[in-house]
């Protein structure tokens, strides 16, 4: 496709000085940043950094408190995104502006300023997500849809708009290793193309293969502009968080005990038509160990994460077993009471309640397994505010939450925080068992290092960890054991040493042992 | 003309009102504003609707009356849960309990008096169809209008890009937003197109179901209607068919009584509610219909940051 309107030389968007308030608290502080034509700019910073408020300007979301925005060397007011789309910005939003009761087709309209037909629009985006590997169904629902199909969306939305420069806001966290490969295909295509790419990611191996140039934001200030390729990992992450991120340290001297957690051929029907079935899984984590799940979204990670919880028992009491009890049948607070503790997936309205505080939402997570701290007066079980308040303090500090005032509501925190606070609050009970679900999903490197050292650790000290996940890196830093999920069926778990990434993406596209053909690498 | 005629006929002057003030207040819940003023905008429709007419001796004149007092009662509405975003369950049963008062204070001077009632209008050729064309072709303006109406808002929604602008809205206000969709303004257009609606039904009421004026006689209809929509979980051509099953029921009470069936009448105008808890029990069993079917920020207030 051809790019329009592009004039000679110059940076293609340079803002100066762009400064956003809120009140008193500063997102921005007079940010500089040069785009130039057919270039892929990295944007780092750790969560808050202020690089949503920035893209937002840039997008016409929110308006600058101050400073400029040139584009193509003239000075522009974006008022509104449609204003942006008409410059030719595009925009991957990280939390997708999607709405689900709506088809793709319908989502993909609607991002459109022209009047296109429903029946054109979704010939094409699915020419598009041919084009660039990114299979699609128009006709689909999005509620029917996981998370990596979702973002599918989001990408083929931005590129329908034949953008000069599409900002990117962490693209890569729900894609598999091959997946990943085709959209950096996608967007060196892109830059071939003449189009700049403004790529937000919190993965400084990605950023260092794909990116021209860096800029690093801190606090709302650029800290460091550079070209990636010549710095190192570490001292990207150095320019970040402005200290070293601490290496996780995986195991190597794990003692293993007995079996803590075990599925014994668990079948699980698919309660909606949308949903995936789980076909005869079979897992055993011992005390000691790590067991990682990896998998593209939508396989059955979130099916079997309900089962093992609880969240939705299952018929046969004994397809799980926690520390030898069967519980198939037991809800999660039977499970939580035999020392298992659980963290869904989602972060707001599942593993917390965003409007309650953190004590709040400490207590309503524990106040069975730890009736006898946190409750008191008999029956009347009236809750002891002073020891949830120290518990939560407790664990705020464990994992170092950082937040605004003593016991704020859970909504207030950024994701990363959030999420140490609730992996926090299990930890603090020291159980046995400990099944995780995506546990650093959108959260910065700090936080994600911080909340894998904590697993490690906990493994270490003799549980039994089970860790979904669907970042390899993560997988690797953590585990001591790996099996794959692919539609419902669990593969045999590896040594995590003896895997590689290559056989994992196999595994991942349903081939167990089978010759290489069908799978995710090769699907066009 | 037979008595199962005579029946149908009151089914659908019956359920007319119902139809027009549901479709109408589908509108407003699609962009995701939860109107409970519907009996409030519905009896300011009837006895506005009413006046006029007496007053110009047209009935025209009075249904353009009705449906002007039912926007002028969703703009209200509008501005206090949009414009200063106030809790829209409480101003919804507010403006209820305003119109009913208010319309029974403008309605003092015209009560008992004789009525001018909308005459049918009769299509030439398709009212000659035995059975059907007395009954859907020699109807008064209103009748015809809610049929248009239902099927208007079908295509709306389903058909042209502003729907589906309002439909995204409904869903998620802050991604409509974040598209460049205006929010407030979608919101205001389908709560006085809801407004309109609703004043229509009122003045059907007061013009073609019992031409004279009464107070408080939208008698709950506007609840109905509320229910209706939760009923056809937000379809349009499923109000009709709710409405018209709806007026069955209410019809059939009177016609119960007549024959000396002792069926209690609370029972039978108890019906449409206790459809609409069934229909309520059934959607929500199933998290996928909830989620395809209901506009999913329905009665969040908006607030754009700035």
């Amino acid at each position: 496709m051809p790019v329009k309107g592009q004039t000679a030389s110059g940076p293609l968007l340079a803002v100066s000085n762009l400064t956003k308030l809120f009140g008193s608290f500063t997102a921005c502080n007079a940010i500089n940043l040069q785009i130039e034509p057919g270039e892929i700019h990295a944007l780092l910073g750790e969560n808050g950094a202020g690089k949503s408020t920035l893209v937002k300007m840039l997008f016409g979301v929110l308006a600058p408190t101050a400073g400029e925005i040139a584009w193509n060397g003239e000075i522009v007011r974006i008022t509104s995104p449609s204003d942006a789309r008409k410059l030719g910005i595009g925009m991957v939003f990280q939390h997708f502006s999607l709405f689900e009761a709506l088809t793709v087709a319908e989502n993909i309209a609607l991002s459109m300023d022209r009047n296109v037909s429903l029946a054109r629009v979704a010939e094409e985006a699915s020419h598009l997500s041919r084009v660039y590997g990114l299979p699609l169904d128009p006709k689909a629902h999005v509620a029917d849809l996981s998370v990596g199909e979702r973002q599918r969306i989001e990408i083929v939305r931005a590129l329908l708009q034949n953008p000069q420069l599409i900002i990117l806001d962490e693209p890569t966290s729900v894609l598999t290793p091959q997946e990943a490969d085709r959209l950096f295909e996608t967007l060196f295509k892109l830059k071939s193309e003449g189009r700049s790419v403004l790529y937000i990611s919190h993965r400084l191996e990605e950023v260092q293969r794909l990116c021209d140039r860096a800029t690093v934001l801190r606090h709302g200030r650029v800290t460091g502009a550079c070209d990636p390729r010549a710095e190192t990992p570490a001292s990207l992450a150095r320019m970040m968080v402005g200290s070293e991120v601490a290496v996780v340290t995986p195991e190597g001297t794990n003692t293993r005990g007995d079996v803590q957690l075990e599925a014994r051929h668990l079948s699980v029907p698919a309660r909606t038509p949308f949903a995936v079935s789980l076909k005869n899984i079979c897992l055993k984590v011992r005390a000691g160990e790590v067991l990682a799940i990896a998998g593209v979204a939508g396989n059955g990670q979130s099916e079997l994460f309900d089962a093992l919880s609880g969240e939705y028992p299952v018929a046969d009491d004994k397809a799980i077993q926690i520390r030898r009890n069967p519980v198939g049948s037991r809800n999660i607070n039977a499970r939580r009471l035999m020392g298992a503790g659980f963290v869904p997936e989602e972060r707001h309205g599942h593993a917390a309640v965003s409007t309650l505080s953190l004590s709040d939402n400490l207590v309503l997570a524990r106040n069975q397994s730890d009736r006898r701290a946190f409750l008191g007066g008999g029956f009347l079980k009236i809750i002891r505010q002073g020891a949830v308040k120290a518990a939560t303090k407790r664990v705020a500090e464990a994992m170092d939450v950082r937040k605004s005032g003593e016991d704020p509501p859970a909504g207030s925190l950024s994701g990363g925080n959030l999420q140490k606070f609730i992996v926090g609050r299990e930890l603090d009970r020291q159980p046995a068992v400990l099944v995780v679900n995506q546990p650093t999903w959108g959260v910065d490197a700090g936080a994600a290092s911080r909340i894998r050292q904590a697993l490690v650790d906990l493994a270490k000290a003799g549980s039994a960890v089970l860790v979904i996940s669907q970042d390899l890196d993560e997988i690797f830093e953590v585990a001591t054991e790996i099996a794959v999920i692919s539609e419902g069926r669990l593969s045999d778990p590896y040594p995590a040493r003896e895997l590689s990434r290559e056989k994992i993406g196999l595994l991942m596209g349903g081939m167990y042992g089978k010759t290489e053909g069908a799978g995710a690498a090769h699907a066009h | 003309m037979g008595i199962v005629e005579a029946i149908l006929l009151s089914v659908i002057t019956a359920a007319t009102p119902l139809v027009l003030a549901a479709a109408g207040e589908l509108v407003a819940e699609r962009s995701g504003v939860l109107n409970l003023g519907v009996e409030g905008m519905m009896i300011m429709g009837a006895v506005s609707a009413f006046a006029a007419t007496q007053i110009t001796g047209s009935p025209y004149i009075g249904v353009l009356a009705g449906i002007g007092a039912g926007v002028l009662f969703a703009l209200l509405f509008g501005f206090l849960t949009l414009t200063l975003v106030a809790n829209q369950v409480a101003t919804g049963l507010a403006l209820t309990l305003l119109g009913l008062g208010v319309s029974g204070m403008l309605g003092e001077g015209f009560l008992g008096m004789q009525g001018i009632k909308l005459q049918p209008i009769t299509i030439p050729l398709l009212s000659q169809v035995p059975f059907l064309g007395p009954l859907l072709f020699r109807q008064d303006a209103i009748f015809y209008l809610s049929i248009a109406v239902v099927a208007g808002i079908h295509w709306f929604l389903f058909r042209s890009r502003a729907g589906l602008k309002l439909r995204a809205v409904g869903d998620s206000h802050a991604s409509a937003h974040a598209l460049g969709v205006d929010v407030v303004r979608t919101r205001y257009l389908a709560v006085l197109f809801g407004g309109a609606c609703a004043g229509l039904a009122g003045a059907q009421l007061s013009l073609v179901y019992t031409p004279q004026w009464v107070e408080n006689m939208s008698a709950g209809r506007g609840w109905i209607a509320l229910a209706l929509v939760v009923f056809a979980s937000w379809r349009p051509w499923r109000v009709v068919a709710g409405g018209y099953l709806f007026g069955a029921v209410s019809i059939s009470q009177l016609h119960a009584q007549a024959f000396g069936i002792g069926i209690p009448s609370q029972f039978l105008s108890s019906l449409p509610y206790l459809a609409t808890i069934i229909v309520l029990i059934l959607i929500s069993h199933n998290r996928r219909m909830t989620l395809i079917n209901t506009p999913a920020s329905l009665g969040k207030p908006f607030v754009p940051d700035r």
